[in-house]
């Protein structure tokens, strides 16, 4: 087929970013135009051959559907002992569906980071250059994920996003706060980091675990019937076959990297950096990362039957989603309120893939990016025209707000429909698909993992999962989707409904059309997107359908149940008119939440994220630096400070012997006295030079006597 | 009768001799100067005898040529030779060597 030629050019889809992560750096990062023009380049390239890919892996999705059945794009070997690590890219369906939407998004946010980082203004960032670098290597690390062919190489990008994450997030490292007990982007970068690197860990361990087993890590390897089975049916302990331990551990990895239950307490931290990296982190790369290693490993979820493995991520997923959804709805940052809805929504996918949803786990993963791309641009937007209507406002000399202004508060907005139109509408339109309301792209991905559920519950679940779980993951995700919505309702109408509660709202300008333009892309996706899921666009929806059927035959994709939808859009409704009726109905005036009084203490335990941060900080941070502090005191009193001293004072005793016994008499001996006989011998060749020119005469007439005497006596002879 | 060859280098060993005793005792630059010039000349009597004993055939002019250029280059040697006495007279105003010795310390 004519699509060998694209595939055979995957690997130059991560290193496109790559490419323009290292020309900024090294070369164009002094000329801030250059370096956008470069990144933008990098990035859209990558865009146009990973759609070209997209389309021709839809087209021969025939060939590309079983998990073993994928085009491989070897690219070399590492020699590791006994046996040869196989580097090397792929390409399945998959993966083609991945493509369509990470460089898309990037894209979008790239284009949007220089409106959003002050390109031509006084208030420029003055690590501008550097800033479009690490989202080139960010997306690099997103897209080298995807088209990964081997657990090893994937754990490699992956790790790059990690250190991405770490520099972006703090990006703004200098930043300081006046109150001590906010995070500031230093301590966030180093949180995500850690956080995330728990996860690692396990995923890890995981590998190393596969590789030990399988003796590979090449997905199209370790799919093989002969080889799942084998791992299936050999028990690591008990009655626990090595499929289930490899599988929770990988898992365990996503779970670090999608900020689900119990390590999403860095996601929210993570909004210290600017917000493009949010959108990044949040849309189209990290956290999806996550979503994506469990669908990608999916075959070791489902090989062995009945096992935990799917229980726990089920469970983990409905809990997160539940769980998350509850604390969004305390926050007043609005980009804290959306990292919660982040965290909720992967909680929906994690669930739908417990249950064995993984058509609509990976639709979910594809519109969401979407829009909460939309969503986290738009809350940017509001936020850098805050930010420029409080410069404004204190120029004009209305500055009476005292203290520390924050532009991320939503108190301190309102009424910006009428100040911002273009931000506001993309970002109510990206609010609509979140919450899921009809004819929005959340709606059919969200109503797809339901009716999953509801029909995994009706009819019997796949791969032996108790037929509790479904029921769980059913009634979990549908109070997160009424919660969703009821938050996402109270961001809508705290951000642009009412009046301006501040000085800054009032004067806060619409952005720059490299800001909203991106925003009104995403929201024609965010709104014809779930087209796709519709299920009587059969066209469309074949395609979608031949993307469906990655794992096999055997993956049931969403009937349309009209009682599930029905539930499904009242439950959206419900959230969207409690939302009304709170915030909506009487805009708040005061910078009061009306639902302080009636909450009471669960609203601050809401408020306060159920005092996680405080508990892991008691728990685990201050052990740790207590247990890091003893064993310094151990380590430099008691071990290493003496023994370095004693190793010094031993060389130093040594080394005192070895100039007495050796170097002074035997080195020093040897070098004067050649300098000494040197000096002797020539004072006794000096008395021959007299000056006189005679002696010398003389001298040498002796000489040729001298000589004539033996050379006559030799004759003789 | 015939001067033999042994006589011709008998004068010439003196008169080597006689110079090579003016050049080691001698204290005036040009007396050492003068013993050079009968030490060249001793070479030349010699070589002038073996040209006409020696070379029977003569049929080169080796010998005569020899010593022409040898006087040739004695004439050089004195006027370098007088003109570098002159240059240490002008500076020291003697032509003792044993007082030309500043190279030595």
């Amino acid at each position: 087929m004519t699509a060998n030629l694209f595939f055979n050019l995957t690997w130059l889809i991560p290193l496109f970013p790559l490419a323009a992560f290292a020309i900024i750096v090294l070369w164009t990062k002094r000329n801030r135009l250059l370096s956008t023009w470069v990144a933008w380049i990098g990035i859209g390239l990558a865009w146009i051959l990973s759609w070209i890919i997209f389309w021709l892996a839809g087209y021969h999705a025939q060939y590309l559907t079983a998990s073993t059945n994928i085009y491989p794009v070897p690219l070399f070997s590492i020699p590791t002992g006994s046996t040869e690590l196989q580097v090397g890219f792929q390409v399945d369906t998959l993966t083609g569906l991945m493509l369509f939407m990470v460089p898309f998004v990037c894209l979008m946010i790239f284009v949007y980071s220089k409106g959003y980082m002050n390109y031509g203004t006084q208030t420029v960032d003055s690590r501008y250059s550097r800033f479009f670098a690490y989202i080139s290597l960010f997306a690099c690390g997103m897209l080298g994920l995807v088209v990964s062919d081997n657990l090893l190489t994937l754990f490699i990008f992956w790790e790059v996003m990690g250190l991405c994450s770490y520099l972006l997030i703090g990006f703004w490292f200098e930043k300081k706060y006046a109150d001590p007990n906010r995070i500031t982007p230093k301590q966030a970068g180093l949180k995500a980091f850690l956080t995330t690197r728990v996860g690692d860990v396990l995923l890890l361990a995981g590998m190393l675990l596969l590789y030990i087993q399988t003796g590979t890590l090449t997905f199209k390897e370790i799919f093989s019937p002969e080889v799942l089975e084998q791992l299936a049916t050999t028990y690591a302990f008990g009655q626990v076959p090595w499929a289930t331990v490899i599988a929770i551990l990988i898992f365990g990895g996503a779970v670090g990297k999608s900020a689900q239950f119990p390590l999403h307490v860095w996601l929210p931290d993570a909004m210290e950096g600017p917000t493009p990296v949010s959108a990044l982190i949040h849309a189209a790369t990290m956290v999806s990362a996550g979503v994506y290693l469990v669908a990608r490993t999916y075959p070791l979820f489902v090989a062995a039957e009945g096992g935990a493995q799917l229980a726990v991520v089920a469970f983990i997923g409905a809990f997160t989603a539940l769980f998350a959804g509850t604390m969004a709805i305390a926050q007043n940052d609005i980009k804290r309120v959306l990292a919660y809805s982040t965290i909720s929504q992967l909680g929906f996918m994690f669930a739908a893939l417990g249950i064995g949803a993984y058509v609509a786990a990976v639709f979910h993963l594809i519109t969401h990016a979407f829009f909460k791309a939309l969503l986290f641009l738009g809350s940017g937007s509001v936020i850098h025209g805050v930010e420029h209507g409080h410069h404004h406002a204190q120029h004009e000399g209305h500055g009476h707000e005292n203290g520390e202004f924050d532009a991320n508060d939503m108190m301190n907005m309102g009424g910006l429909l009428r100040r911002m139109p273009a931000t506001g509408w993309a970002f109510i339109v990206g609010a609509l698909a979140l919450t899921g309301i009809f004819p929005w792209a959340g709606f059919w991905s969200k109503d797809e993992i339901l009716a999953d559920a509801w029909n995994a519950f009706v009819h019997g679940a796949e791969y032996g999962v108790a037929k509790f779980w479904p029921i769980f993951v059913f009634t979990m995700l549908a109070l997160a989707a009424l919660l969703t919505a009821f938050y996402t309702a109270r961001l809508v109408f705290l951000t642009f409904a009412g009046r301006p509660r501040t000085e800054a709202a009032h004067h806060a300008p619409e952005s720059v059309p490299s800001m909203t333009w991106p925003l009104i892309i995403l929201a024609v996706f965010s709104t014809f997107l779930g087209l796709f899921g519709m299920p009587w666009a059969s066209q469309v929806y074949n395609l979608l359908g031949k993307y469906g059927t990655i794992m096999g035959e055997h993956i049931p994709h969403g009937e349309f149940n009209a009682l599930v939808a029905g539930i499904s859009l009242f439950v959206a409704g419900l959230g969207w008119f409690f939302g009304w009726l709170l915030y909506g109905r009487k805009p708040l005036v005061e910078a009061v939440d009306p639902m302080e009084k009636p909450l009471g203490l669960i609203y601050t335990l809401l408020k306060n994220r159920y005092y996680i941060d405080q508990l892991y900080h008691k728990v685990i941070v201050r052990p740790v630096i207590g247990l890091a502090s003893v064993a310094y005191a151990f380590d430099d009193r008691v071990v290493i400070d003496p023994l370095v001293d004693s190793v010094g004072r031993f060389c130093r005793w040594l080394s005192e012997w070895l100039k007495k016994a050796v170097d002074n008499p035997i080195i020093d001996g040897a070098v004067n006295g050649v300098g000494r006989v040197t000096a002797w011998f020539g004072e006794f060749m000096r008395a021959t030079q007299t000056g006189q020119i005679q002696n010398y005469l003389l001298v040498a007439v002796a000489t040729v006597l001298f000589l004539l005497i033996i050379f006559l006596a030799r004759m003789r002879l | 009768m015939q001067v033999p060859l042994s006589w011709y280098l008998i004068v010439a060993a003196l008169l080597f001799c006689i110079g090579l005793y003016g050049v080691l005792s001698r204290r005036n630059a040009i007396g050492i100067l003068m013993g050079v010039e009968l030490m060249l000349n001793a070479v030349n009597v010699n070589l002038i005898a073996f040209w006409r004993y020696v070379e029977a055939v003569r049929a080169t002019m080796a010998g005569q040529v020899f010593a022409i250029i040898v006087i040739t280059v004695a004439a050089a040697e004195a006027a370098v030779g007088l003109a570098l006495i002159i240059a240490i007279y002008r500076n020291r105003h003697t032509v003792d060597v044993t007082e030309a010795d500043q190279l030595k310390l």
